[in-house]
């Protein structure tokens, strides 16, 4: 039953979302953190999505592979160069006095976030909508 | 009698069934990299359904041989995926329109509930002969 597959498929992209907010929310908690270190630095995570393909099928309306939701295929790390900052107070700065900034980039943080935001809520709306269609469906002759 | 009561609703149904899980998939993977849209082309799958609008049942096959087996009549409306064009290309190879889909989605939502009223209204039709009242 196609219907069923809705949840599946939404649920994937909730669960991939998620993730999206979860680095997002690190990477803000962690935009002022420094380290005297530039390779000890925090840098920005960003999950990399990938659709997940079904088992070929030949009853499927797709015989060359159903598409059956997204998944999250990695994490990985911006390469943006580290800021240098002279700091000779702080506590983590190296001896010559510089301390390195996250690369995490704010506004693009944000924007990611919004984006997931509107993903995830597109995704609930598809879930209640098939939902909604599957009890219709339960009731029919009723 | 009963094997046609519902007539060409039934099949609407699963098709409209499995349009909601095409357009759910796009919408899923608005994010994924590369990921292009699909779509089922309702009144391509409707025509090829009619066949060449013989008063027959849909996709009948001519037989002009009593060895010819004739074809399974089960899900016969099953829609060929078909890529969707985008309005405007994206950076990433990705070319799910957000709002087209979700326009796709209500629309296909209406149509789906449509063909189950119809549904219905065929049942309680065949209610009210049965009851005879």
């Amino acid at each position: 039953m196609s219907l069923f597959s809705v949840f599946n498929i939404a649920g994937s992209a909730l669960n991939a979302q998620t993730i999206r907010l979860n680095t997002t929310a690190s990477n803000l908690a962690n935009s002022e953190s420094v380290d005297g270190d530039a390779s000890k630095v925090y840098r920005a995570r960003h999950p990399v999505f990938q659709t997940m393909m079904d088992s070929p099928d030949a009853s499927s309306a797709d015989p060359d592979g159903a598409v059956a939701g997204v998944r999250v295929l990695g994490v990985v790390q911006s390469t943006t160069e580290p800021v240098k900052r002279y700091d000779p107070n702080n506590p983590v700065a190296n001896k010559d006095g510089y301390v390195y900034m996250s690369n995490v980039n704010a506004i693009e943080e944000m924007t990611n976030m919004i984006s997931a935001n509107r993903s995830f809520a597109t995704n609930v709306e598809a879930i209640n909508t098939a939902r909604d269609l599957l009890l219709k469906t339960i009731a029919m002759g009723h | 009698m009963f094997d046609n009561v519902f007539g060409i609703h039934e099949q609407a149904l699963l098709l409209h069934g499995q349009r909601l899980s095409v357009l759910a998939n796009n919408m899923a993977n608005a994010d994924t990299p590369g990921y292009k849209a699909r779509d089922i082309d309702f009144t391509e799958v409707l025509a090829s359904a009619n066949g060449a609008g013989n008063g027959d049942a849909p996709l009948a096959l001519s037989t002009t041989s009593p060895a010819h087996i004739a074809p399974a009549t089960g899900d016969f409306m099953t829609g060929d995926l078909k890529y969707r064009n985008p309005y405007q290309a994206s950076l990433d190879g990705n070319t799910v329109e957000m709002a087209v889909e979700q326009a796709a989605f209500s629309e296909n939502n209406v149509r789906y509930q449509a063909s189950l009223g119809f549904i219905n209204s065929q049942i309680s039709e065949l209610q009210f002969v049965i009851a005879g009242q």
